[in-house]
């Protein structure tokens, strides 16, 4: 198993990360190293053993029904990169045409 | 008298007997910190004001008469990633340099509810991901014992900051052990408690299944007394545990390992373990023996593969968890002049906003999580999940308390393996098969490496829910080892 230059573009497309050229380049090699150093587990996991995806199994927690306080708004908007009104300002989200 | 020599456990009785204001006690250590943090850097932000308020409040309300909490007075340093309402909370990171949030992490409102005085944020590695705290965006931290070394990772402001007395207690967070390396490079206690004890509302998630908020002090009855002030369920924490929280206070008084069974893990020692490690932690043993305790060795056959299998599921967990690092409702926002689209700025923002550790777990798990990989690599580590809790259940059968040394290696050098991420990551081998199992664990210090004279960490390991046995055995031990030099070891670190 290698890892391209082309599939960390592409893993940077999936997680939204505009990387350089001199990251492709780094990430790759680094990438290749670290998935042949973990490549090991493939030797003991079998078919019968279950997957543990949470230390504790727990099912449908939820908290009382009751209204508690919720954040201050001014508070969020403050802290946001820019906001219009009572709402996030974000970039456009449909193309021109 | 120094106040900032006192344990919590000092200052708590000092302050109960107003022999000392809270107002004195805080000064003291805010003057500390500007003396030495220059030095050592453990602070990404100091809280004066807020802590001197509180502070006041806390001796008027002593003045009046009104019942306190035992803590209450008490300076405690809090880890960067859990949020503290108005106050810069920025995870190591410049994704979220300048962000104040709107809210307090339980752990935090627990504090504040219990009258401990909050001094300031720790640095960390960036979002938790390090063994060094190299990989904070803010500057690295030094080791108090040596400044040419790591403080350990990810927790590394924490631990040097209780270290180099700048805080008497502190609040980490472990995922694969950045709570108890710290500790143990740095001759202080940090316990990981069992998952799902303290709250992780309002900690800034790494991986939502390892991570869990745990203790930093420099004795175990002080880690003890913040253990006991942060735990209990949390109704806004949907994997917080709803029982009693053990009695740890008590067991760290007890400090009894009479007929106690203690199981040596063979996996965790020797290739690859520092000799001096090896030594302070068969020193250690022998103690325990000493003390009545009945040592055997205990096979983990499964644990050769834990190392492989966090690193796919946390990368995993973490670059899910990190998509909402998206520059549109907190901290940076790149690249938008109008013309960009809302991907565009996403993708400039992250860019912008991550450092190299972060961006490479972030490819990795998208990797690991991606169409015709997931069976391979998520799905394989997550059964490597299922051997090694079943690996802990069968040793728990014959044994009470599992050890481990808790690092392979005393503290390294600044920049040492700073670009190679294996190396890096192999500091966690002996501390990832507890988080992959849930469990409690506790390090705390076993003396100091003949050949380099830097301290050792000394790894217990207890069943779920069992963490009171992490402070019998750990004050056990602590008491006797105080015995042999006179002292704790946290005393022979340098002046500074």
């Amino acid at each position: 198993m290698t890892i391209s230059r082309a599939d960390v573009a592409h893993l940077g497309r999936l997680a939204r990360l505009e990387l350089t050229d001199d990251e492709l380049d780094h990430y790759s090699t680094q990438l290749d190293v670290i998935l042949q150093a973990v490549a090991r587990i493939s030797e003991v996991a079998a078919d019968d053993i279950p997957p543990t995806s949470h230390p504790v199994p727990m099912e449908n927690v939820f908290r009382p029904d009751v209204v508690v306080p919720g954040v201050d708004r001014d508070e969020v908007f403050a802290a946001a990169p820019a906001h219009e009104d009572d709402r996030f300002r974000v970039p456009r989200i449909l193309d021109e045409e | 008298m120094d106040l900032t020599r006192l344990s919590a456990y000092e200052l708590a009785d000092a302050l109960d007997k107003r022999e000392v204001s809270a107002v004195e006690v805080t000064q003291a250590h805010l003057d500390r910190m500007t003396a030495v943090d220059p030095k050592v850097h453990a602070f990404l932000h100091r809280t004066d004001a807020a802590a001197l308020a509180q502070a006041t409040s806390v001796d008027e309300r002593r003045a009046s008469g009104a019942a306190l909490s035992r803590l209450a007075g008490v300076p405690i340093a809090v880890k960067d990633n859990l949020a503290m309402r108005g106050e810069p909370t920025t995870c190591g990171s410049r994704i979220l340099e300048g962000w104040r949030p709107p809210y307090d992490a339980t752990v935090v409102a627990r504090l504040r509810a219990r009258d401990l005085v909050i001094v300031g944020k720790t640095n960390m590695d960036e979002f938790a991901m390090g063994s060094s705290t190299e990989h904070s965006a803010y500057g690295q931290t030094r080791n108090p014992w040596d400044l040419d070394r790591i403080p350990g990772g990810s927790g590394g402001g924490s631990a040097a900051a209780v270290a180099s007395f700048q805080a008497p207690l502190a609040i980490g967070s472990d995922t694969g052990g950045s709570i108890r390396q710290p500790a143990a490079v740095t001759g202080t206690v940090g316990v990981k408690p069992t998952y799902g004890g303290v709250s992780r509302y309002g900690l800034v998630a790494l991986a939502s299944s390892l991570d869990q908020v745990g203790p930093v002090a420099r004795s175990v009855l002080d880690t003890a007394l913040l253990h006991e002030a942060i735990a209990g369920h949390d109704p806004r924490d949907s994997t917080s545990i709803n029982a009693p929280v053990p009695d740890v206070v008590g067991a760290a008084t007890r400090a009894d390992v009479r007929g106690l069974r203690i199981g040596i893990v063979t996996q965790l020692s020797g290739d690859g373990y520092q000799a001096g490690v090896s030594q302070r932690f068969a020193e250690a043993l022998e103690h325990l023996q000493h003390l009545g305790a009945e040592i055997v060795e205990v096979s983990c056959p499964s644990f050769e593969y834990a190392l492989g299998a966090y690193y796919l599921i946390l990368p995993s967990e973490a670059s899910s968890n990190l998509a909402r690092f998206d520059g549109m409702r907190f901290g940076l926002r790149a690249g938008d002049n109008g013309d960009n689209s809302v991907e565009q700025v996403m993708s400039l923002t992250r860019e912008a906003g991550f450092g190299a550790e972060v961006k490479r777990r972030i490819i990795l798990g998208t990797y690991a999580l991606s169409s015709g990989y997931y069976d391979a690599y998520y799905g394989q580590a997550q059964k490597v999940r299922t051997l090694i809790v079943r690996d802990f259940a069968a040793a728990f059968e014959q044994v009470d308390v599992l050890v481990s040394p808790t690092a392979p290696t005393t503290a390294f050098r600044l920049g040492e393996k700073l670009d190679d991420p294996i190396a890096m990551y192999l500091n966690d081998v002996a501390t990832i098969p507890v988080n992959l199992a849930g469990i409690g664990s506790m390090s705390l210090p076993a003396g100091l490496a003949p050949e380099d004279g830097l301290p050792v960490g000394f790894q217990i390991m207890a069943p779920p829910m069992a963490d009171d046995r992490l402070y019998l055995v750990g004050a056990a031990l602590e008491a006797a080892l105080r015995d042999q030099w006179g002292h704790l070891l946290i005393e022979e670190a340098p002046a500074l």
